[in-house]
């Protein structure tokens, strides 16, 4: 059974009282895109400056528990500075490493899973697409404990969609300005 | 005689359990009760003797299955004092009963600059419905506010109930607990020419009920919170509203003729009632009547406040500053429904570190995010009681809010 110390690791605890990247910024030239988990009232905003095909800053704010806050704050320092390719790639990754449990419901083996599906993500240009096996998630690895309590990943999970629906308003947003 | 607590335990199977180590202390049924023996066995009696279609059949088990189902209804319609079975639609739950409500009366009465009044402390399954209307013919919405003890503003319901063609109100608030003042909330209401709907999900399971004295015209209750099972509740309305409502769903049951080119509705109560109905639920709902009733719902409430005020003093008493109840403070102006925010620590983190200690409350919107709003949060923890809990399972849960602290803080 699952304890827990294996969802409240001490670097969750750390980004949950101490978050990175808390804040707004100037709208435009960034996007500003609001996510909501319908189960339990939590929201996150994120504001995302894209320039040059390149995550130039961002900043996240909103309520959220502290599953929802730590994985936003530790997301915001994993994808800050990174091109638009490489944050779709650490979203995909991030997304796969979330998605162990319903690997194994599908009968898939443990070990094969991190790497497979959500391929459609990635979509949506943003230069050469990096592949998601290249991608160190580092401190995210904490988060891995969610798995095994199931209602919690739509708290993990709620940043990073965010994210990647922000991505696509960024580039829809330079593709049809002027300059 | 009071409530004797340690014998009613022994009739809930669930509760004699251990999770994660830890005695299960179940202080969620405001969201669901559990179920006593009486009610399961009632309803595997059923499958296990008689169980055929109803109204249909006109072999033995039929007949005794239509006897059964049409029985419930009956000790329903006692249980609220209703004048007649006639008035007792079997509904799904409350949301349906709403619903029922919204499509019929709704659709025929309700009109582009028509208004309907309802509260900020509803739940969803009171403002969807109206907020439906809204989008497709234009009806105007007005609310009652709520204040800071979570009691509703009726300073100006004279104003705001003018024109008003119904006023939708929960008698119980599921995230305050607040017990609203419906009988005077309906008397200003019928002055002003509207019908009154309330939404008895939290007060039935506590209260004795008679529609009659609360003066309303519909009234929704569901089994599953008050000891019975799921997808069955109840819409009571005066007879000869229900008879002026066109029909809800169409398809069996519902009908006293289908020819290729029309059909004419059967009489009540199963005009309302497409379909096979939830035949054993509806014979579980009988059972939870006739337990409850035995124990007796004046008994039932009295515990009910006695545990709301321990749990009030108590939680305070151990928390002080770091706890903040919603609702009113007077136990006997609320349910035992207790919403709370506790230190900075969010509702979904306290819920899950009570879990470790068997302790299961609910953390979330409550199907209320306008109230939520209104509050000034995103979510609360809530901890609701019934006849099965105790001042140790108040304990527990204040004890294990201690825990949540050494963790976050």
């Amino acid at each position: 059974m699952p304890g827990l110390e294996d969802l409240y690791r001490e670097i969750i605890l750390d980004h949950y009282r101490n978050p990175r990247n808390r804040g707004e910024l100037p709208t435009p030239p960034a996007v500003r895109v609001e996510g909501f988990n319908p189960l339990c009232g939590d929201e996150i905003v994120v504001f995302l400056d894209v320039a040059d095909d390149r995550v130039q800053d961002l900043r996240i704010g909103g309520q959220g528990c502290s599953i929802s806050q730590s994985s936003a704050s530790m997301m915001s320092a994993a994808v800050k500075g990174k091109t638009v390719a490489e944050a779709r790639a650490t979203i995909r990754a991030f997304k796969s490493l979330m998605s162990i449990h319903e690997q194994r419901l599908d009968g898939a083996d443990d070990d094969g899973g991190a790497s497979g599906g959500a391929s459609g993500a990635g979509g949506g240009g943003g230069g050469p697409a990096v592949p998601e096996a290249a991608v160190k998630l580092g401190d995210l690895e904490a988060l891995q404990g969610v798995v095994r309590f199931p209602v919690r990943i739509k708290c993990a999970t709620l940043s990073w969609n965010t994210l990647a629906q922000g991505l696509d308003e960024a580039q829809e947003a330079s593709a049809t300005s002027p300059s | 005689m009071a409530l004797d607590v340690e014998l009613v335990k022994k009739d809930f199977a669930i509760l004699d359990q251990l999770v994660h180590g830890h005695r299960i202390v179940y202080l969620d049924s405001a969201s669901s009760s559990q179920k006593p023996a009486a009610v399961l066995d009632a309803m595997q009696h059923l499958y296990e003797t008689t169980y055929a279609n109803v109204h249909r059949g006109v072999y033995a088990i039929a007949e005794e299955s239509t006897r059964l189902y049409e029985e419930a209804r009956t000790k329903v319609a006692a249980f609220l004092g209703a004048a007649s079975t006639r008035e007792v639609i079997f509904t799904k739950n409350v949301t349906e009963a709403i619903n029922l409500v919204a499509y019929t009366w709704g659709r025929t009465n309700l009109g582009p600059g028509d208004a309907v009044l309802l509260t900020e402390m509803e739940h969803h399954a009171n403002l969807v419905p109206w907020l439906q209307l809204k989008a497709e013919r234009g009806i105007e919405l007005r609310y009652l506010g709520v204040d800071g003890e979570g009691q509703l503003i009726l300073d100006d319901l004279e104003q705001l109930v003018d024109g008003v063609k119904l006023v939708g109100l929960t008698l119980v608030s599921n995230v305050l607990g607040t017990l609203n003042p419906v009988a005077e909330v309906a008397r200003v209401a019928h002055a002003a020419g509207a019908l009154v709907l309330v939404d008895g999900a939290q007060y039935t399971p506590h209260f004795t009920t008679r529609v009659a004295e609360l003066g309303c015209d519909f009234y929704g209750f569901t089994a599953h919170k008050m000891l019975g099972p799921t997808g069955i509740g109840c819409l009571w309305a005066r007879e000869s509203l229900l008879e002026e409502m066109p029909i809800f769903l169409g398809g069996g049951e519902m009908i006293r003729d289908v020819r290729l080119d029309g059909f004419t509705a059967n009489e009540l109560p199963w005009k309302f009632e497409a379909g096979t109905p939830p035949i054993a639920e509806a014979v579980g709902l009988g059972a939870a009547v006739d337990y409850l009733l035995a124990i007796g719902m004046a008994d039932v409430r009295a515990h009910e406040i006695e545990l709301t005020r321990y749990a009030l003093e108590s939680l305070h008493e151990r928390h002080g500053d770091d706890i903040r109840i919603f609702g009113p403070s007077d136990p006997e102006k609320r349910g035992g429904v207790l919403s709370f925010a506790y230190k900075d620590i969010h509702p979904h983190d306290i819920s899950q570190v009570l879990d470790e200690v068997g302790v299961c409350v609910r953390a979330g919107h409550h199907c209320a995010k306008p109230l939520m709003r209104r509050l000034g949060v995103g979510a609360t923890a809530r901890a609701s009681f019934y006849l099965y809990n105790d001042e140790a399972d108040v304990d527990a849960l204040s004890s294990a809010l201690t825990s949540a602290d050494r963790l976050f803080s």
